[in-house]
């Protein structure tokens, strides 16, 4: 049996290294009830024209790890307590601050859920498109008005020139997240983070802003990072996952094969309890219990209080994440008996 | 009247003539045997416009949102109805309007065959104990200074026929247990729960008066991946325990899909294609229905990577200012000339009206075609 520890993810096979990777990932909250650990050794890659989806639910820590990315973090409360951050080879973590704005916006960017509350209310939509080009470029205020509706057409708002004078709210939730997008591919960066760009929309829409970001992303060969908790969202678009659960990555996996045969329980329990749209199920297998605090975080294997093939060693020893395949991990023990089961 | 509807079959048969409750009828689709139920609720032609005022001082009417605009279905005993469609297009609404919770502008209600809507005292008081609500959002519709126990036992200070003031604890510890809870939990508070639990908390609360009906708006919107599945367990097995009826409120098609014998597809208002979750799904007719389906990406790579999406453009128009004949036109590739003239009925489609099958399904498209938009091309 090889089972070789892969605290970080094994470096590509070929190239150069990735656009983005992240090793060790360590951030805490200190809150009125102690301190809470909202990402504990998070470790992943992402190249040039490539999209990982981190898939966790609500509380485990995708949005953090983001935001520790970009360098967004509220700090206080916020620490980051170890690891590293390394775009385009630099470590962001040892980056002055001065340096880290500009790389934000010029070479990474973010798309959040909500865009009414990430867009200035009482500016127009056009004079915000163009302020990126004005303080990045220093272009003048008309050429970044022509850059700004040029955006906006992109991203296929119809009658784009009329429109770059209304204000957020005039939009609705579909067309603001196609102006949050746009702000993100002005500068035209090579890497962009989506968190939960689509969860707010209903799913027409949804189809709509996920195909306008795919042709996109393709386009300029961005690496794309999507954070989501759907895993049907995923599916689609995505070349590789990243499953969170209580801060950690628990598996990755190129996407085809996490869905056909899932390495780690936490990653088979959520797709064995989702109704599928195209399957008249019968009785849906929920996950026992809730996911857990994080100013407590189970021992061992943090999810064996809900794990179905437990045994004592699960809440003794962490597993690390193993190597279970090319491009593949899993942070379980029991990572084969799983796979062979399949 | 539509001149296309002659021939084609209205879809509500049967009706309040004979004094009896309608039967729900519908087409079996193949395989699975669909049984008419006994009608326990008849909506029929439900309208709620709220007024669009002007003016600040002397404040005048400039129009209505027209936030349900003439809806008919029914619901049979122990059967759950599942209503999806796009934010803004009237499920909410239309959830009050049967509840009670708010007054119909137009339209009766039928619970057993009594228009709820012309009811008044006690005779009221007596058919809304009947038909009780699940909110969605389990964060916000539970009073925080209040104990579980008053929350889940407040429905008795109303009806307290239900449980005699020295029982109400009992019973309210009875209905925690019944929903997974743990029953020494009646003196914690909401905050101290976890959105599950409190989505329990609104389950057990709606279940207190022993309810015939329940109204579920979005129950299940709100909660993990994890945690939905086993609330959407519960409400499975509490409606086999209990012989209740839903009506089941989501946007998320998958879950509607599981958990419903029938489907009604809103938009704008209005219902645009009823039948069984088989007929809907796998045989849809009208193109709103089927363009909703195509944009929800399933969870298999292999699966997605076969289908075609139908990808709608625009957004839904604004309930105040509704387009003319078919509401969908605007977005509808299938659109002609006839589409802003004539408004389609709900009724089984012409073309459909003598076929077998799963096609023959009440839809209001003038151009009813059948196209499964879940499988493969
Ligand atoms: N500013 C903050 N102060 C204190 N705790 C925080 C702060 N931001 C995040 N957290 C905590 O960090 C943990 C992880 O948060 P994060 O937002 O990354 O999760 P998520 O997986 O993206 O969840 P969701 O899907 O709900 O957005 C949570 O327990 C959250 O409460
Ligand atoms: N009290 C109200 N006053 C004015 N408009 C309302 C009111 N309640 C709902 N509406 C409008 O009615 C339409 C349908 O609303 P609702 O039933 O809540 O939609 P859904 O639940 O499907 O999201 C929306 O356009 C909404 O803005
Ligand atoms: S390590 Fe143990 S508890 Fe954790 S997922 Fe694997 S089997 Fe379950
Ligand atoms: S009636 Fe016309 S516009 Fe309406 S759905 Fe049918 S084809 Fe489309
Ligand atoms: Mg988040
Ligand atoms: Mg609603």
């Amino acid at each position: 049996m090889t089972q070789t520890q892969a605290q970080s993810p094994p470096p590509s096979s070929s190239g150069p290294s990735p656009l983005l990777q992240v090793r060790d990932l360590h951030v805490e909250f200190h809150t009125r009830d102690g301190v809470a650990d909202a990402v504990n050794g998070v470790s992943f890659g992402v190249e040039a024209g490539e999209t990982l989806a981190v898939l966790g639910e609500s509380g485990s820590g995708k949005s953090v790890t983001a935001q520790a990315v970009m360098g967004i973090l509220d700090i206080p409360p916020g620490r980051i307590t170890g690891g590293e951050i390394l775009f385009e080879g630099r470590d962001l973590l040892k980056t002055p601050a001065e340096e880290r704005r500009r790389i934000r916006g010029a070479r990474m960017a973010m798309i959040f859920q909500d865009a009414l509350s990430s867009l200035n209310p009482v500016l127009s939509v056009g004079y915000q498109l163009g302020e990126m080009f004005r303080v990045h470029r220093g272009t003048s205020r008309k050429e970044s008005r022509i850059k700004a509706v040029e955006l906006m057409e992109r991203v296929r708002i119809p009658a784009a020139r009329a429109r770059a004078n209304d204000y957020p709210h005039q939009f609705s939730g579909g067309m603001r997240q196609r102006i949050m997008i746009a702000m993100a591919l002005a500068l035209e960066p090579q890497l962009i983070i989506a968190d939960e760009p689509t969860t707010a929309l209903d799913v027409t829409v949804q189809a709509q802003v996920m195909g306008l970001l795919a042709d996109l992303q393709r386009e300029y060969r961005m690496g794309l990072i999507l954070i989501t908790h759907d895993l049907g969202v995923v599916a689609d678009v995505a070349d590789r996952i990243a499953v969170m659960y209580a801060g950690r990555i628990v598996e990755t996996a190129p996407v085809g094969e996490l869905y056909r045969a899932p390495a780690h329980p936490y990653t088979k329990g959520l797709l064995d309890s989702i109704p599928r749209l195209d399957q008249k199920g019968q009785q849906l297998n929920a996950i026992k219990g809730l996911p857990p605090s994080l100013l407590r975080i189970p021992s061992g294997c943090s999810f064996h209080p809900r794990c179905p093939v437990a045994r004592a060693v699960c809440r003794a020893d962490e597993p690390p994440l193993y190597e279970v395949g090319t491009g593949r991990a899993s942070a379980c023990h029991f990572w084969k008996e799983l796979l062979d089961g399949q | 009247m539509d001149s296309d509807g002659a021939g084609a079959q209205t879809w509500q048969q049967g009706g309040p003539e004979g004094g009896g409750p309608a039967v729900a009828e519908s087409a079996s689709p193949a395989g699975v045997p669909y049984a008419p139920r006994e009608a326990i609720l008849e909506v029929r032609d439900l309208v709620k416009h709220y007024p669009l005022t002007q003016g600040v001082v002397i404040r005048r009417q400039v129009g209505a949102v027209k936030a349900v605009d003439g809806i008919s279905f029914e619901l049979g005993r122990g059967e759950t109805l599942g209503i999806v469609g796009e934010s803004g297009c009237g499920k909410s609404t239309v959830a009050k309007l049967v509840t009670n919770l708010e007054a119909p502008t137009a339209g009766s209600i039928l619970y057993k065959g009594e228009d709820v809507t012309r009811l008044s005292g006690r005779a009221l008081k007596a058919v809304r104990r009947n038909i009780q609500m699940v909110f969605q959002d389990p964060y916000t519709s539970l009073n925080p200074r209040m104990t579980v126990g008053d929350i889940v036992g407040e429905p008795f200070d109303i009806h307290p026929e239900v449980a005699p003031k020295g029982e109400r604890r009992r019973k309210v510890q009875e209905l925690l247990d019944v929903v997974g809870l743990n029953p020494e939990y009646v003196n914690r508070y909401p905050h101290q729960f976890s959105g599950g639990q409190r989505q329990r908390i609104g389950i057990a609360r709606g279940l207190a008066l022993r309810p015939e009906v329940i109204v579920a708006d979005e129950p299940v919107s709100a909660l993990d991946v994890s945690v939905q599945a086993q609330v959407v367990n519960l409400m499975e097995r509490l409606q086999d325990e209990f012989d209740l009826s839903y009506v089941f409120i989501a946007h998320d098609l998958s879950v509607v899909r599981h958990i419903s014998d029938r489907v009604g597809v809103m938009y704008l208002g209005k219902l645009v294609e009823i039948g069984t979750e088989s007929e809907i799904y796998e045989h849809p007719t009208h193109p709103y229905t089927q363009a909703l389906l195509s944009a929800v990406p399933v969870p298999d790579p292999d699966a997605e990577a076969e289908r075609t999406r139908i990808v709608l453009e625009g957004e839904v128009p604004s309930p105040a200012n509704p387009p003319s004949g078919c509401h969908f036109r605007t977005r509808c590739w299938k659109a002609q000339e006839k589409c802003a003239r004539e408004e389609p009925p709900l009724t089984v489609p012409e073309r459909f009206a003598h076929a077998e099958g799963s096609a023959h399904h009440p839809s209001a498209c003038h151009y009813a075609e059948e196209r499964d938009p879940i499988g493969p091309e």
